[in-house]
């Protein structure tokens, strides 16, 4: 009964919550980074934000095929 | 400054407490007729369906209440049945009705939840005995709602450039919605096209501009309650990323192929590895584009739905839990819905940045 749950609604949302810390953890990062790189160099701001969004949208992209996989999990 | 701002406070303070009495009163009449009858089954809440139906398409167009009450227009049908090779085109309706009676209408039944095709139109196979999709061009919530969404955004911007079209030398710069768009079109022109695009950003100017108003202006249209969740379909999101692929390779130099199948400066060895996966990539990046803003949209969607029902669970708990619960969860969703206004403009920046800088990839300048 238990692993019956675990394997469907509840593994979905433990996944969903795994895939919310990695993503956390990465945006995080690029955000703190970035946010460094922008008070150390003010007038690279516009260049700096550019790089950044991209490669938060990348993180974010993996982050999301997680919330459809959990999304399926819950669907099945 | 202050004291205005204590006025809005405790006007505010008035409004939400009122709020709250009436949101007791229908519960505790509720509360009362179910001690009355005690036998009335209490229908449970399944949010799961709940949430999935108000963000999937649907042959209907529904505004609010459920069940019997329900407040929706129902739209055309259009199928082709492939087992008797025959038209069909009747309102939705007639089928609803059917349903209610448990009867098929024309043969055609609505597949119901826990079944294959869930919530879509299935017709009997009589070889197979199983119930199977007809080819199916019904006009639905969402093809519907492309069109509104479309229209208007035509008409908005046919109006800015009948406006550029009159416009003389001396006239003054434009304000509103001219000026809202002229600042829009030129941010996306100037700081994701041509900062991305080396070379024929004329030939590319036109279509990520167009993705950029269409993801945006259907983000915040979808945000309206009762509107059709338009960029929140994978449809939708898939013939999008289907057009950046397209533009990508098909505009794609010499050296952007020669880049993919037998990149310079690896050994040689290493090139037919590399290829294989450079020619997945082209593949995988317009996928992500297309779960991207799809997942975006989803989540956020119903994200908002489900703090929007714990009202409704929690109004099944109790009085008082709910009581507690309804303000909080109103005031998460106003929260949710304002970031949600901030993710209709990311994504749609995200996506078209993604397509320039798909397409600058693969029209690199000559560097030799």
């Amino acid at each position: 009964m238990l692993l019956e749950i675990l394997s469907t609604q509840g593994a979905a949302a433990i996944g969903a919550g795994i895939v919310a810390i990695g993503a956390g953890l990465g945006l995080g990062k690029i955000g703190s980074s970035a946010m460094d790189a922008m008070a150390r160099q003010p007038e690279a701001i516009s260049k700096i934000q550019t790089p950044m969004i991209i490669i938060g949208a990348l993180v974010e992209g993996v982050s999301l095929i997680g919330v459809v996989a959990c999304l399926l999990g819950v669907l099945a | 400054m202050n004291n205005k701002n204590k006025v809005w406070m405790s006007i505010l303070s008035i409004v939400l407490a009122v709020g709250m009495l009436f949101s007791h009163a229908p519960l505790l009449a509720q509360e009362e007729e179910n001690h009355a009858v005690p036998q009335e089954e209490t229908s449970k809440i399944d949010m799961t369906t709940l949430i999935l139906d108000h963000i999937s398409d649907s042959y209907e167009w529904h505004f609010c209440g459920e069940g019997e009450n329900a407040v929706a227009i129902p739209l055309p049908v259009l199928l082709y049945s492939k087992v008797r090779g025959e038209w069909f085109f009747f309102n939705f309706k007639h089928l609803e009705e059917a349903e209610h009676h448990h009867e098929t209408y024309e043969g055609f039944k609505l597949a119901e939840h826990g079944e294959a095709n869930a919530g879509k139109i299935v017709e009997l196979n009589p070889l197979t005995n199983e119930w199977e999709r007809p080819l199916d061009l019904s006009l639905t919530k969402n093809a519907i709602g492309l069109f509104i969404n479309s229209i208007i955004l035509i008409s908005i911007i046919l109006y800015c450039a009948n406006w550029y079209k009159k416009k003389k030398p001396e006239d003054a710069a434009p304000n509103g919605l001219i000026g809202l768009i002229e600042m829009l079109v030129s941010m996306v022109y100037n700081d994701i096209i041509k900062a991305n695009i080396p070379q024929h950003v004329q030939r590319y100017s036109g279509y990520l501009l167009c993705a950029f108003f269409f993801i945006f202006l259907t983000n915040l249209i979808g945000l309206i309650p009762g509107s059709a969740n338009l960029t929140g379909n994978i449809a939708i999101t898939c013939v999008l990323a289907c057009c950046t692929f397209l533009f990508t390779n098909i505009g794609g130099n010499k050296e952007y192929w020669k880049e993919i199948f037998w990149a310079d400066g690896m050994p040689t060895w290493l090139k037919p590895i590399m290829a294989v996966i450079e020619f997945f990539g082209l593949f995988t990046k317009p996928v992500a584009l297309m779960i991207r803003l799809f997942a975006n949209i989803m989540a956020g969607h119903a994200a908002l739905l489900a703090l929007i029902g714990v009202i409704f669970i929690t109004a099944q708990i109790g009085a008082v839990i709910n009581g507690i619960m309804t303000p909080l969860s109103v005031f998460f969703a106003i929260f949710l819905d304002c970031l949600e206004l901030l993710v209709a403009f990311i994504q749609a920046y995200v996506f078209t940045m993604l397509s320039a800088v798909f397409i600058g990839l693969s029209v690199p300048k000559h560097h030799h």
